[in-house]
């Protein structure tokens, strides 16, 4: 209902079609400590399939870079989750069962074994000691690290807030893109020029991927993609793009430069997070596009 | 989705009888010992605004002036008790469950705070309670069900607006009752949630209003979000493995 009709006198609102213009459904509690779990898990998870690759490429220290950073992301992860729920000393409640009605659920066994096997694949690289079962566990993070990045977005995307469900199909890309573009940049920022190649190159790609599934998805949205032009979510929807395509730049460019891989990296990760950050908060906003 | 022990129970709100008299929010109140926090919203006389954790009963005062004349819309607004309930079906620790009368109850000693049924919910009606971090919701009065006693709420209706009893017996009730509303020249009245072919198979708490239910801050269309679910982690899986085929790509790529 238009906003000229909306302000007539008191209550009686001559032909009143919403309630009060209250949207119908509520909005989300989540705290910001959610949209960082989407970037450090994501981040986490692609870092363990990178790892992966460049053990199987023969690129150790590429893969040594990688499996650190998966260990990191998967150590930070769960003290993000748990300090977002109202009872956090009932976390393990997450534990009682598996639903996969529950992306959440089953989110929630993916990051514990996920956690465990970073861990273990971690300890051996760093120890140098029980090799075998180090490269069993960087198999089963690579292959739990996949999942890790993407059903973040099915989680939210099972959910009655519009631009969240009505992005159902591009938001899982989306944060796969992302988690590349974050995972390929702190690789190449920490590892050595002549082995941190396929990093850039993942980097780049990331980050381009990630702008591109973003306009094919508000292009999707149409008008509804409104809450990302407005409100608490632009500044960070306006960033994310000019970030990611200067960290693309950047990296592009100066590949042999040490400094300048640096910059592009800090700049695609930044543009990932920020990412996070926007669909975070267009989601709880999109809460006032169901007032009718 | 119903147990075999007893026929599923629910309510009937018919809004046309009720007079907004709020004896259904006080009553539920005072029996599930639900904190007030009243605000003053001054835009009519509802002063509850909107069901949440401390709402578990919301009558909606609606004004539309019609050929000049004043009409009041009033409907005392309750937890769907969906047969396809998207709190219970996203909430990870199970604290969200069936009963066997067939409504949906969150159990307060499992339920961690996650906040999930809070935006899955088609209808906003579970929310988490500040100060406590727990989810809440009408339970339909599970406690007096279990004694054999009626909800609070409908007890307290003085004009049978809330009808509580087995819902088959309640849809035939709501179909007679639109039918005489219709012939008695209401042709606007119609029934909400009685069709259990619709996004969440059916409320088990449905309503007879009298204009469409945006207009009641209902939605026109709900639609259970796990209803969908299949292509969305369709859509995750897909995701995930082009992720690894990237990975892949960028290391094969850069082959020395």
């Amino acid at each position: 209902m238009s906003a000229a009709r909306r302000s007539a006198v008191g209550g009686a609102l001559p032909g009143q079609r919403t309630y009060y213009d209250t949207p119908v459904v509520a909005t989300p509690v989540w705290k910001p400590s959610i949209a960082l779990y989407f970037f450090a898990g994501g981040l986490a998870g692609a870092s363990a399939g990178l790892g992966l690759a460049a053990r199987l490429a023969g690129r150790h220290r590429l893969a040594r870079s990688c499996v650190l950073a998966a260990v990191a992301g998967a150590a930070l992860s769960p003290a993000l989750l748990i300090e977002d729920l109202g009872r956090p000393e009932r976390f393990h409640h997450m534990l009682r069962m598996f639903k996969v009605t529950s992306p959440m659920s089953v989110g929630t066994w993916i990051l514990t074994a996920f956690g465990g096997a970073s861990g273990m694949a971690a300890l051996s690289e760093v120890s140098g000691r029980l090799r075998r079962l180090g490269r069993a566990a960087e198999w089963a993070s690579a292959a739990l690290g996949m999942p890790l990045a993407t059903y973040t977005a099915a989680l939210i995307a099972n959910t009655s807030m519009p631009v969240w469900r009505r992005a159902r199909f591009h938001l899982p890309f989306l944060f796969a893109a992302s988690s590349a573009g974050a995972a390929g940049s702190l690789a190449a920022a920490v590892t050595p020029p002549e082995e941190s190649a396929a990093a850039r190159v993942l980097a780049v790609g990331g980050a381009l991927a990630a702008t591109a599934a973003t306009g094919l998805m508000e292009r999707h949205l149409g008008e509804d993609a409104e809450p990302y032009r407005s409100g608490t979510a632009r500044r960070f929807a306006r960033l994310a793009g000019p970030l990611a395509l200067a960290g693309a730049a950047t990296m592009a460019a100066g590949s042999r430069s040490r400094p300048a891989t640096v910059a592009g990296a800090a700049l695609v990760l930044a543009s990932s997070l920020v990412e996070r950050f926007a669909v975070y908060r267009a989601g709880a906003d999109s809460a006032r596009l169901t007032v009718r | 989705m119903t147990t075999a022990t007893a026929p599923r129970m629910g309510f009937f709100t018919d809004s046309s009888l009720c007079i907004g008299c709020k004896a259904c929010e006080v009553a539920c109140k005072e029996w599930n010992q639900v904190p007030v926090d009243i605000r003053f919203l001054g835009r009519s006389y509802d002063n509850t605004g909107a069901l949440g954790a401390n709402n578990w009963r919301h009558v909606a005062f609606v004004e539309q002036v019609v050929d000049g004349d004043v009409r009041w819309l009033l409907n005392s607004d309750v937890c769907k008790h969906c047969t396809s309930a998207a709190c219970l079906e996203v909430c990870p620790t199970g604290a969200i469950f069936r009963t066997e009368f067939g409504s949906v109850v969150v159990q307060q000693d499992v339920c961690n705070g996650c906040g999930y049924c809070v935006p899955a919910c088609p209808f906003g009606v579970i929310e988490r309670r500040e100060g406590d971090g727990r989810a809440f919701k009408c339970t339909l009065c599970y406690d007096r069900q279990k004694g054999g006693l009626e909800p609070a709420c409908s007890m307290a209706c003085p004009t049978k607006s809330i009808q509580f009893g087995p819902l088959d017996e309640l849809r035939r009730r709501a179909l007679a009752r639109e039918e005489e509303l219709h012939a008695r020249g209401v042709p606007e009245a119609r029934l909400y949630g009685a069709d259990p072919q619709d996004g969440v198979d059916g409320f088990g708490a449905f309503f007879l209003l009298l204009d469409e239910p945006s207009v009641y801050g209902l939605p026109n269309r709900p639609r259970t979000p796990t209803k969908d679910l299949r292509g969305t982690w369709g859509a995750a899986l897909a995701a995930a493995g082009a992720l690894a085929a990237g990975l892949a790509a960028a290391v094969l790529g850069t082959r020395r």
